[in-house]
C-alpha cells in the first residue's frame, strides 16, 4: 500500500549548518505519527519543508505517491487541499474573528459561501468543546488553551486528510495539555486523518501516536512502535524520554 | 588587504541580493495584482484605511501648507513688488509639488508602517505560513489589495490635498493678505494647466504603489520577533521616503524636464 507520506534522503542547510542530513520516514494511511527531538534538532523544519513552506535542498517527498518537493504551484494548490495544519503558537489571524478563523480555508480556499461556511466552523468549534457564542469573539478575547482548540478546529475545518501538529501541547498546563491531547485522538478518528505531529512533550507523544520517530542531529535515530519506546535500546532515546541532563546527548552551551 | 576585498565583496553580494529578492517581490505583487482571484472586501478596507483614514493628516498638513507658502510667497515677492503672482505660485506649488511629496511622506509614515507591522507580526507569528497551508496565496490575500488600494487611493487623497492646500492659501491671502477674494480666484484658475494637476496625480499614483510595496516587502521579510517587525516599520518608512524623492525627481524631469 502506497505510504500516504514518504520522505526519503531528505537534507536541508541553512548556509553551512546542516539541519536534516538525510530523513527517511514513512507514514501509513491512517497512522499517527509523532516527531520527537530537542529544541532545534530540525523538527520544524521537517514539517515546513513537507508544508512547501522549505525547499529541502536533495531528497523526495511523496504525498499520495506523488513528488512534492519542486512541485508546481498549481499541483501545490490541489496537494495543501489535503492539508491541515495546527501551529505551535496557534498562527490565528487576529484581525478576524475566531469563526472565521475556523471557516477561513473553506470560504478562501474551497470558495464556500460565508453563511455555509459559518455553520461548519460552529460546529468544528463545538467539536473541540467551544460554545457557538465563542465564534465571535476575536483571538485576543481567548485564553491560551482556547486558542488552541480553536486552532484545531481550523486545521480539521476542511476535513483534511492529513493532518499535522507542530507542538500541540506547548505552554499549557498539564491538564489542558491532555485536554488537547484527547482531543487531537479524538478528532482525527472522526476526520479519518493521517497525522503527523513534532513535539518534546512525552506525554503527548504517548497519547497522541501510533509510532515515535527520534530526531537528533538532522536524523532519525531511532523508529518504532510508541509502546516500544520505553524500550527501544537507545542510549539517546533513553536519556530523552526521561529528560537527563546527563547522557549521550549534550546541551551545546557557548560560554 | 585580502579581509578588505572580501568585506567589500559580501556587501556587494548581499546587496545584489536584496536588489534581487526586491525586484522578485515586485514582479510577484504586480502580477497578482492583475490576476484573480480578487478579494474585493480586503480591497474595501484598504481602500477605506488608506483612503478616508488618512483624510484627516493629509488634510492638515495641505492646508498648513498652502497657508504657510502664500504667507512666505507673499513676503519674499514683495521684495521686487510681484505680490500679485502669490496666488498662482500657491497654485503651481500645490499641485504639482508639495500636495503629493507631502501628502506621500504622511501617508508613508501612517500607512507604510502600519502595514509593515501587521505584515511582520504576521510573520513572526507563522500567520503567513498559516495562509499558504490553507490554500491561500499570502500575495494575493496580503500584498496584493493593499498594493492596488495604495495606487488608486494616493491620486484620491492628492486631489483633496490639492484643493484644501490652495483654499489655504485663499484664506491666507483673502482675510490676512488683504487680496480681493475674486481677483485671488481669478488669479488661482489664471496659469493651472491640467498637466500641472495631472503631473501631481501621476506622481500621487507612483508613491502610493511605492509606500504600500515598502510596507508590504519590509513585513513579509521580517524576521527576529518584536526587534523584527521594529526594523522592518523603521525600514519602510525610511525606504519609502527616500523612493518618494528619488522618483520625484524622476517625474517632474519626464513631464517637465525638456
Amino acid at each position: 500500500m502506497t505510504p500516504k507520506i514518504e520522505l526519503t534522503g531528505v537534507h536541508k542547510a541553512f548556509g553551512p549548518k546542516v539541519v536534516l542530513d538525510g530523513i527517511d520516514l514513512s507514514v501509513a494511511r491512517g497512522e499517527s505519527v509523532v516527531v520527537i527531538g530537542g529544541s532545534g534538532t530540525g523538527k520544524s523544519v521537517m514539517l515546513k519543508c513537507i508544508l512547501g513552506l522549505l525547499r529541502p535542498e536533495t531528497g523526495s517527498i511523496k504525498v499520495d505517491g506523488e513528488e512534492i518537493a519542486g512541485m508546481g504551484a498549481k499541483d501545490r494548490d490541489r496537494i495543501m487541499k489535503k492539508f491541515g495544519m495546527l501551529f505551535q503558537g496557534g498562527a490565528l489571524f487576529d484581525s478576524l474573528k475566531v469563526w472565521e478563523n475556523v471557516a477561513f480555508g473553506l470560504i478562501q480556499g474551497q470558495r464556500m459561501e460565508r453563511n455555509k461556511a459559518r455553520d461548519i466552523a460552529i460546529e468544528k468549534l463545538a467539536q473541540v468543546g467551544l460554545a457557538a457564542s465563542t465564534g465571535d469573539l476575536f483571538p485576543a478575547e481567548l485564553s491560551g488553551g482556547m486558542q488552541k482548540r480553536v486552532s484545531l478546529a481550523r486545521a480539521i475545518a476542511t476535513n483534511p486528510e492529513i493532518i499535522f501538529f507542530d507542538e500541540p501541547t506547548t505552554g499549557l498546563d498539564p491538564i489542558m495539555a491532555d485536554v488537547i491531547n484527547d482531543l487531537i485522538v479524538k478528532c482525527c478518528k472522526e476526520v479519518g486523518a493521517t497525522a503527523l505531529s513534532i513535539t518534546h512533550d512525552m506525554a503527548s507523544a504517548r497519547k497522541i501516536s501510533d509510532r515515535i520517530a527520534m530526531l537528533y542531529k538532522g536524523r532519525l535515530i531511532w523508529v518504532g512502535p510508541a509502546k516500544d519506546i520505553d524500550h527501544s535500546g537507545n542510549e539517546y532515546v533513553d536519556q530523552f524520554i526521561h529528560g537527563r541532563a546527563v547522557g549521550p546527548i549534550t546541551m551545546e552551551l557557548r560560554a | 588587504m585580502i579581509s578588505f576585498l572580501a568585506t567589500v565583496g559580501r556587501v556587494f553580494l548581499a546587496f545584489l541580493a536584496h536588489v534581487g529578492r526586491m525586484s522578485a517581490f515586485t514582479a510577484m505583487a504586480v502580477s497578482h495584482t492583475v490576476r484573480p482571484p480578487f478579494y474585493p472586501r480586503l480591497i474595501l478596507r484598504s481602500v477605506i484605511e488608506i483612503g478616508y483614514f488618512s483624510l484627516p493628516v493629509v488634510g492638515l498638513t495641505a492646508v498648513f501648507t498652502g497657508m504657510v507658502l502664500a504667507l512666505q510667497s507673499y513676503s519674499g515677492f514683495s521684495r521686487f513688488a510681484a505680490e500679485g503672482a502669490v496666488a498662482t505660485v500657491v497654485v503651481l506649488s500645490v499641485t504639482r509639488e508639495l500636495a503629493p511629496v507631502l501628502a506621500g511622506l504622511m501617508v508613508a509614515g501612517r500607512i507604510g508602517a502600519s502595514m509593515a507591522a501587521e505584515i511582520g507580526t504576521m510573520r513572526v507569528t507563522e500567520q503567513i505560513d498559516a495562509l499558504t497551508t490553507l490554500s491561500t496565496n499570502p500575495f494575493k490575500y496580503l500584498v496584493a489589495p493593499r498594493i492596488l488600494a495604495g495606487t488608486l487611493m494616493l491620486p484620491f487623497l492628492v486631489l483633496v490635498a490639492d484643493i484644501i492646500g490652495v483654499f489655504g492659501g485663499y484664506i491666507v491671502g483673502v482675510y490676512k493678505l488683504g487680496f480681493n477674494s475674486a481677483t485671488y480666484i481669478a488669479r488661482t484658475w489664471e496659469f493651472l494647466e491640467p498637466l500641472d494637476v495631472i503631473s501631481g496625480l501621476t506622481k500621487a499614483a507612483v508613491f502610493g504603489f511605492l509606500i504600500t510595496l515598502m510596507g508590504c516587502y519590509n513585513g513579509y521579510y521580517s524576521k527576529g520577533g518584536a526587534q523584527g517587525v521594529g526594523a522592518a516599520t523603521t525600514n519602510a518608512v525610511v525606504s519609502a521616503a527616500i523612493m518618494i524623492l528619488v522618483f520625484n525627481y524622476i517625474i517632474t524631469a519626464m513631464f517637465f524636464g525638456k
